[in-house]
């Protein structure tokens, strides 16, 4: 992964970080976004179909969001440290396939990781187009979310 | 209570609700803490990118839909949450000052095969703002209670 359209190297997989779930979080992003009983409260949590509290899967999935910009911005830092063009960030068209695997639960650690799984031109030649598969997996190796997403990668020169 | 449960989807039903103004102050705080790209922070720096200026992240549109989801029906029905999302299309950008609402299609309408206490529905999403435009599509199961569940296996 990187911020140059012509890095991008199909195939390749990046871990991108690890995030603690507090309970204190879960229940303000669910209070905010999706306040459904079993992302509120212990009781309905253990009454639903997840056994337990869980977080919604808009925060696990905008968590996930946070790994990608945190691990881009690294990238672009570490370019203008070393003088380098810094390219602009591209936007997103959109996402499919997004599957919450398992609940994540108050005081779970998720790793998120991203595959480059393709890569084209688009129209705009200052624009590439970049698919990627990100997923992330609890501490006991269950995948909690996956998701194919694409967005707009800077082009060299362009 | 009047609780919906999954009998009460009917497939082809359209419905609209939703009147959900969106600040500059919100679109900032949500993109601080979870999508921190310079057009999610700054207007300025938005006008200098693709963007064109300020606008929202679209993880934030899609909490805001399931916020207005919630509000509308959500929580007033025997929910268990879904297993994710088919497809999720950010068409328009959100920018400061939009109101935004959700024309929901219901698209089937099944029981579960493996639960019998509950159903599948499937369900189009068209976030709206006041232009009439459409700012983002989406396409989601959603598990719901079922009023009568099956007691023949």
């Amino acid at each position: 992964m990187s911020n140059f359209y012509e890095e991008f190297v199909v195939g390749e997989e990046n871990v991108l970080g690890s995030r603690f779930f507090t309970r204190e979080a879960v229940v303000e992003f669910a209070r905010a976004f999706d306040p459904q009983p079993f992302h509120l409260d212990d009781k309905a949590g253990e009454a639903s179909i997840f056994g337990s509290l869980c977080a919604s899967g808009w925060h696990t999935a905008s968590v996930a969001m946070r790994c990608i910009v945190d691990w881009r911005e690294k990238d672009r830092a570490e370019r203008v440290s070393r003088g380098e063009a810094s390219p602009p960030l591209g936007v997103s068209p959109g996402l499919r396939e997004l599957r919450w695997g398992a609940p994540v639960r108050p005081g779970d650690t998720v790793t998120y990781s991203s595959r480059v799984i393709s890569k084209r031109e688009t129209k705009r030649p200052q624009w590439g187009l970049v698919s990627l598969a990100t997923r992330g997996v609890n501490q006991h190796g269950v995948e909690v979310i996956s998701f194919l997403s694409s967005a707009f990668a800077a082009r060299k020169g362009a | 209570m009047n609780r919906l449960y999954f009998e009460d989807f009917s497939v082809g039903e359209v419905v609209e609700y939703g009147d959900r103004l969106v600040t500059a102050e919100e679109i900032v705080e949500f993109a601080r803490e979870f999508d921190p790209q310079p057009f999610h922070l700054d207007e300025a720096a938005g006008r200098d990118s693709q963007a064109g200026g300020l606008i929202a992240s679209g993880w934030h549109t899609a909490s805001l839909l399931m916020r207005m989801n919630c509000d509308a029906f959500l929580n007033a029905s025997a929910s268990q949450g879904g297993p994710g999302v088919d497809e999720l299309n950010w068409i328009k950008p959100v920018r400061p000052g939009d109101r935004l609402r959700v024309r929901r299609t219901t698209i089937s309408a099944r029981p579960s095969r493996s639960r019998p206490q509950i159903g599948v529905v499937e369900f189009a999403f068209e976030v709206v703002n006041q232009r009439g435009e459409t700012v983002m599509t989406q396409k989601n199961p959603v598990f719901i209670g079922r009023r009568t569940p099956d007691t023949a296996s």
